[in-house]
């Protein structure tokens, strides 16, 4: 297998984006990506495109093509796939380009990551938020995703002491983290008695432990390690990638409280990079509800089962904590475009790694984790990177 | 969410009677029922059972739902839990004829059939089941 190291990197502002369309996002997340890696578009071998839910959200399919036509690459007829797996499509798109240039048939990848959501109201992107749900046996009896999150919650509660502070100092951080970071949807503290105050959604979850409803887009350029010499990006290498998937519906899993998909693919990851937990100097993590980051950070093994929510109480993964979690401001507060935010956590990750993260920097770091998940669950994709 | 009466059709046994199945090499009962046994796999095929499920378990966990999907609009705030039947299965359905604070993780539950939704004014009602406490 070939080592692959990312070696471009481009965002969108997150947001409400009215003024902008789809392809507009996706063009100019995929140009400053390529400039950014210095490639040509004759040296593109392949595109990767996630998207959850383009047919819902904006009415086209068919956006593996659509992409590559709106990056102006359509007389070079490179081939462009989309790749689909609810909130994790960004980092499968992510994983596919990986694997296709580790077994040698690419060398350079452009992957995209986009999600036009706010073309639609907000009753019918929850609703299709929700066929990331198990349409026929959750959805059906009128739980909503939130919902389902909300289940997991409560039975963390139950089980750990864990508390509606420990989800709330989850939000209160990520805002904080966002407010150093230009692309965020919001750039603004909280405090905890807003989150905490906040409308209910589905109890124990309210407003504030919920990601928004963001249009935005990410790309990243990868490289086969022995060709990053030809050009004039500045390499970050992935050292292990792991992907794993569980039931669809929650009520289906082994464990309510544990995402065995995120074990999996965290256990992937770590053995391929020769790593363990301990040696990371950062993650971004799939926090699209508070709870999640809390068994995010369980189930990678940074703290104990049921330890989630004290760590957070303990300021372990504040940005100047032993383990900084969501730097960006993570899904809360930087806005989850879902089939871009497993690309824009690479690119996070990316920023972090090449030292380019400005007032968010965590010093020294050389090793970071990016934890992707999609729908309650039933998908999951972790990304080891390493400066170089 | 569904709209086509096939689609509902086809899961009625499931929704109104609880028919699951059993695995005939391991005993697992499964909820719906299952084309494998995911524990057996192969030497489960042509092995499945149907069984009727008891209805009753207990709550393991529970929400309330306070913003629903348009369907479900009208009766917001609403509970939803995972149920575990005593079979073994575990499910995701309504709790009825409880007051919201007199719920708990652990409290006894029985299916009862219910309408769960209905395709606007002039469509298919949808039934299935909801639960309720045990008295």
């Amino acid at each position: 297998m070939r080592d692959v190291a990312v070696i471009g990197i481009g965002l969108t502002k997150f947001g409400e984006l009215w003024d902008q369309s789809f392809r507009q996002l996706t063009a100019e997340a995929g140009s400053k990506a390529i400039l950014d890696s210095g490639v040509g578009g004759k040296d593109i071998d392949a595109m990767y495109v996630g998207s959850m839910s383009s047919g819902r959200f904006v009415g086209q399919e068919h956006v593996g093509a659509l992409v590559a036509d709106a990056s102006g690459f359509s007389h070079l007829h490179i081939p462009s796939t989309r790749v689909e797996g609810a909130c994790a499509s960004g980092s499968l798109a992510l994983r596919e380009g990986y694997l296709s240039i580790a077994s040698g048939v690419n060398d350079v990848v452009v992957i995209g990551g986009i999600e036009k959501m706010n073309d639609v109201g907000g009753s019918a992107a929850t609703e299709t938020l929700a066929t990331a749900a198990d349409q026929e046996w959750e959805a059906f009896f009128g739980v909503t995703f939130p919902g389902l999150y909300a289940m997991i919650a409560k039975r963390h509660m139950h089980e750990f002491k864990t508390t509606r502070e420990d989800l709330a100092r989850v939000a209160v951080k990520n805002h904080h983290n966002g407010t150093m970071n230009p692309f965020a949807q919001y750039q603004k503290e909280i405090s905890i008695d807003t989150a905490l105050n906040a409308t209910p959604v589905a109890e124990p979850l309210g407003l504030m432990d919920c990601s928004p409803v963001t249009d935005g887009a990410a790309a990243v350029v990868l490289c086969a390690a022995d060709r990053i010499g030809d050009f004039s990006g500045k390499p970050v290498k992935i050292i292990g990638s792991g992907q794993a998937s569980d039931t669809l519906s929650l009520h289906g899993r082994r464990d309510i409280t544990t995402l065995d998909a995120s074990v999996h693919a965290g256990k992937m990851a770590y053995k391929q990079a020769h790593l363990k937990p301990s040696d990371i100097n950062l993650a971004e993590v799939h926090d699209c509800f508070t709870i999640a980051e809390i068994c995010a950070i369980e189930d990678l093994g940074f703290v104990k089962k049921g330890e989630g929510g004290k760590a957070v109480e303990n300021k372990i993964t504040t940005i100047d904590g032993s383990l900084p979690v969501n730097t960006s401001g993570g899904l809360k507060s930087k806005g989850h475009p879902v089939g871009a935010t497993g690309v824009a956590q690479i690119v996070e990750i990316t920023k972090q790694l090449r030292g380019e993260a400005d007032k968010r920097q965590i010093k020294d770091a050389r090793i970071g984790l990016a934890h992707n998940v999609g729908g309650s669950g039933a998908t999951c994709v972790v990304n080891i990177l390493e400066g170089m | 969410m569904p709209k086509d009466v096939p689609r509902f059709w086809r899961e009625i046994q499931q929704r109104y009677n609880m028919k699951g199945n059993k695995c005939g090499s391991c005993d697992r009962v499964y909820f719906p029922p299952r084309e494998s046994c995911p524990y057996c796999r192969r030497e489960s095929m042509g092995k499945m059972e149907k069984i009727k499920l008891s209805g009753k378990g207990e709550i393991i966990t529970y929400t309330i739902i306070h913003v629903g999907p348009e369907e479900f609009e009208e009766q917001v705030p609403y509970p939803v839990a995972i149920i575990q039947l005593e079979e073994g299965p575990k499910i995701t359905a309504q709790i009825v004829d409880c007051k919201i604070d007199e719920l708990k993780i652990g409290m006894k539950v029985e299916s009862e059939f219910r309408k769960i939704q209905q395709d606007g004014s002039t469509g298919a009602i949808y039934y299935g089941y909801k639960f309720k406490p045990v008295e």
